[in-house]
């Protein structure tokens, strides 16, 4: 059973290095959670970037965040990739082994996959 | 929407978006009923809005012009003959004492109740774009209830925040293992 010493012991490991995350995080993805993302599968796409994204020790260069209405609801799941100084990367019906291949090939290895993305606009 | 749980992710996604400090999610559920009330002490809405908040047409969206998450929870508890309302109080009018309830409820064993589905998910994900907000979920089942709120897990967790990914999980697994009690 879970519980809250276990709740304690994260916190203890933890507490030293979350200051240093703070400050870095420069790879933004932003999964689209409105009404028309999460009715087309959104919210497992989030999921799986949160828990891949930590199991590749990316933890502290990527930030998974959500958002509302991308405008293309045609589109979704949308997600989008910001990194400083690059162009922003937009990757369409998402699904969660996508999001997997996107966490190792994009944000681990640096090579953005074109198939799944669109051009952007 | 495949499930009542990204039903509840969407309405809660309002609240969100209505500025609330504390956010209630609440499930009820009896041999043949299930209830599910989303409760928030947001900006609220105008009785005018209110009263137009179910049309399809009717939307904060500035994207375009259809807003489908109300229109769609309704549908989903009429169709199997349950009872659909929002109450809201607007923040202009009642300073003190604002914040809105969306409510359904669902007949079961209908041969059109969708589904509940993976609500741990939901719950999760709703903590992890928010953690700032004080969540309480409850889902009280005959003779057992599953619950977890914000505030209980900050007050061990201190400065570390809600949604990093190791908190996420022990999240996950917490209600999940609750779950697994009842069954």
């Amino acid at each position: 059973m879970k519980s809250l010493a276990e709740l304690q012991a994260i916190r203890d490991k933890m507490q030293g290095k979350v200051i240093m995350r703070e400050g870095s995080g420069d790879i933004r993805v932003v999964v689209g959670m409105a009404t028309c993302g999460i009715a087309a599968g959104a919210r497992p796409v989030l999921n799986t970037f949160v828990e891949e994204v930590a199991k590749a020790g990316l933890a502290d260069k990527v930030t998974v965040t959500q958002t509302g209405c991308i405008g293309i609801c045609q589109f979704e799941p949308v997600v989008e990739v910001y990194q400083a100084g690059k162009e922003k990367v937009t990757y369409v019906k998402m699904t969660a082994d996508k999001a997997k291949e996107v966490v190792e090939k994009h944000l681990k290895g640096g090579n953005v996959i074109e198939d799944y993305a669109i051009k952007n606009i | 929407m495949k499930e009542l749980s990204l039903n509840i992710l969407d309405i809660a996604k309002n609240s969100v978006k209505a500025g609330a400090a504390d956010i209630w999610i609440t499930l009820t559920e009896t041999a043949d009923m299930l209830t599910i009330s989303i409760r928030d002490n947001g900006c609220g809405m105008t009785e005018d809005f209110l009263r137009a908040v179910t049309d399809p047409f009717t939307t904060t969206r500035t994207t375009r012009k259809v807003g489908l998450g109300i229109p769609l929870f309704k549908l989903a508890s009429e169709q199997t003959g349950g009872a659909f309302s929002i109450t809201s109080r607007s923040a202009e009018e009642y300073p003190d004492d604002h914040g809105t309830e969306t409510k359904a409820s669902f007949y079961k064993n209908h041969l059109d109740f969708t589904p509940l589905g993976d609500v741990v998910s939901t719950v999760v994900t709703l903590i992890q774009a928010d953690p700032d907000i004080h969540w309480v979920y409850r889902h009280e089942m005959p003779g057992h209830t599953v619950a977890l709120d914000t505030d209980e897990l900050k007050a061990v967790l201190g400065d570390v925040p809600l949604n990093i990914p190791e908190v996420i999980a022990w999240m996950s697994d917490y209600l999940k293992e609750q779950y697994a009690e009842s069954a």
